[in-house]
């Protein structure tokens, strides 16, 4: 008995490794087959070559380095006042029946398909965009709005856990202070709960960083340096995402070096986030 | 005076702003919901569900990715429910506070934030090609089945957080083992929440695209075995729209694979609201 309990808990400790070493798998297969390219077209050109034609074996990501970024910034500009609005309205100022609706609404936000997303995008959000503001309307903005609206969940279910954690003295402190229910929200909760409010914009962006599908279907992908936020754009994951269906060679390495900068920006992004939450619990 | 009644108009203003982003966000999950199922419902009808696609899916129906889409999940499932409980067991049952498992947690949390397409670059070079696996239900069902582990092992540890000190009493006083008390008492106890985290971990893999298309390929053909290339609803419905082939397809698959999400939606709500209700 003794033994076999023994066992058990071996076999116990075995199978809770695995995520960790499944994401210790994760990052060495895939540097494994992106790092010899980066080491062929050197780290510098690599990152800031802002060419990228794989015919010619000109491999530089800077463009899309620059998609990535800008479409992130954008989907923030629309899901953090948003989301922080929504979080607020769940934990402080909902009516019964306001609560009911939205929070399955959220829920919904979180499971419908990215692939969903990007077809509404295309078949809505798109045509909007190209015949009021001009441009192919495939366009950093469409990508933005759509993603804004997908980080949503992320942002939202955080913020409201942050928001819900604080000791219910902070409120009623403020209000016996004589603050108004928003003075107390805004001035007193708010900052209370910024680390938790900080982390979950955070995911968000990591959510932003790493969407795909749904922004191959919106941002036309065109691969140059974009002039406005009325221009096509590729971001690191679709440029991924369009290309591995035909890649081989050296292109397809090049591919996997996206992942590895992709990896590094999702890995920086994540131990920030989880830094953040854990000083909240402590 | 003066300054008392601008702070309650700032109240006032605040307050609404509120109301109009929580009703947006409102408004627009419904117009995304509403104009895809508006378009797609009426292309919906029981061949539909019956025939697999024909001509690259300019006809026929989608019966051949229900059952792809159906393989997949069920593979991820059975191989993560049993590593994500296990893990979930381990971290509250078996260790208290400790090095190992904070390094457990700190790689669950990695994962769950690892991007879709990078998962599907793993799964493509490590069981596509490294275990020559090949495009098949197998790899793809594999990846999916890390990408879902965090939020199975997630929901099962909250479950079992939950159980009260006192079953666990009792089950070792009766002289039970710990193995004995986890079979018996933890685990039936934690079930509702572990079925929660099944359930989170179905819609997840249902919707997925990215990490499906580079694993389990994009193949039409009536899967034989786990070792045949699939194409999902999810995949199908991405190529329809984005290669144009046939947008009444694309709505009619769209509108499928909202219901079936909904569905799903319904599940987990249901089955965590007796799960909360239970406790209570």
């Amino acid at each position: 008995m003794e033994k076999k309990e023994k066992y058990i808990e071996k076999a116990l400790l075995v199978i809770a490794l695995s995520s960790i070493s499944a994401l210790a798998l994760i990052a060495f297969f895939i540097f494994k087959e992106g790092l010899p390219l980066i080491w062929k077209v050197g780290v510098y050109d690599f990152i800031l070559g802002d060419r990228w034609v794989p015919s010619k074996s000109e491999f530089g990501i800077f463009a899309m380095i620059v998609g990535s970024f800008w479409v992130t910034l954008g989907s923030l500009l629309l899901g953090v006042p948003l989301g922080l609005a929504c979080a607020i309205f769940l934990s402080e100022w909902t009516p019964a029946w306001a609560a009911v609706i939205l929070r399955p609404t959220i829920q919904l936000l979180a499971a419908i398909p990215s692939v969903i997303f990007g077809f509404w995008g295309l078949i809505v959000l798109v045509p909007l965009v190209r015949n009021y503001l001009g441009g192919p309307g495939l366009s950093i903005l469409s990508g933005s709005l759509i993603l804004g609206f997908m980080i949503l969940p992320t942002i939202i279910s955080i913020s409201e856990d942050a928001l819900k954690a604080l000791p219910p003295a902070y409120k009623a402190g403020a209000l016996a202070l004589g603050a108004t229910h928003w003075q107390a929200i805004w001035r007193v909760m708010v900052p209370a709960a910024r680390s938790g409010i900080v982390a979950s914009i955070i995911l968000g962006m990591g959510r932003a960083v790493g969407e795909t599908m749904a922004m191959i279907m919106i941002l036309g992908n065109a691969v140059k340096l974009p002039d406005s936020f009325l221009d096509s754009a590729r971001t690191l994951t679709t440029n991924i995402g369009i290309e591995m269906a035909y890649a081989s060679g050296d292109h397809r390495q090049a591919l996997f070096a996206t992942g590895i900068i992709l990896f590094f920006i999702i890995m920086a992004l994540n131990s920030t986030a989880i830094v953040l939450s854990r000083r909240r619990v402590r | 005076m003066k300054i008392n009644r601008s702070r309650y108009i700032t109240q006032r203003i605040a307050k609404a702003l509120i109301w109009t982003a929580a009703l947006s966000t409102i408004l627009v999950m419904f117009l995304i919901l509403f104009q895809i199922l508006k378009d797609g419902l009426p292309v919906l009808s029981l061949e539909f569900f019956r025939e697999s696609p024909k001509n690259m899916g300019r006809d026929g129906g989608i019966l051949s990715t229900i059952v792809g889409t159906f393989a997949l999940t069920m593979v991820a499932i059975f191989v993560a429910t049993p590593l994500g409980v296990g893990t979930a067991v381990f971290l509250r049952e078996y260790t208290r506070e400790s090095a190992i498992s904070r390094v457990i947690r700190f790689g669950t949390d990695c994962l769950a934030g690892v991007p879709s397409i990078i998962f599907g670059l793993f799964g493509f070079v490590f069981f596509v090609i490294f275990l020559n696996m090949g495009w098949s239900i197998l790899s793809g069902g594999l990846t999916l089945a890390v990408m879902i582990l965090p939020t199975i092992i997630s929901t099962a540890e909250e479950a079992i957080k939950t159980i009260p000190y006192s079953y666990r009493e009792v089950s070792y006083s009766l002289g039970a083992t710990r193995w004995q008390m986890v079979v018996n008492v933890i685990i039936p106890n934690a079930l509702p929440g572990i079925f929660t985290g099944v359930i989170l971990g179905v819609g997840r893999s249902i919707g997925e695209t990215a990490a499906v298309i580079l694993t389990a390929g994009s193949s039409l053909i009536m899967p034989t075995s786990i070792f045949s290339p699939i194409r999902t609803m999810a995949v199908h419905f991405y190529i329809l729209a984005r290669e144009g082939i046939s947008m009444e397809m694309a709505y009619g698959t769209g509108a499928a694979l909202i219901l079936l999400v909904l569905l799903i939606n319904t599940i987990a709500n249901w089955s965590l609201n007796r799960y909360v209700r239970n406790k209570a």
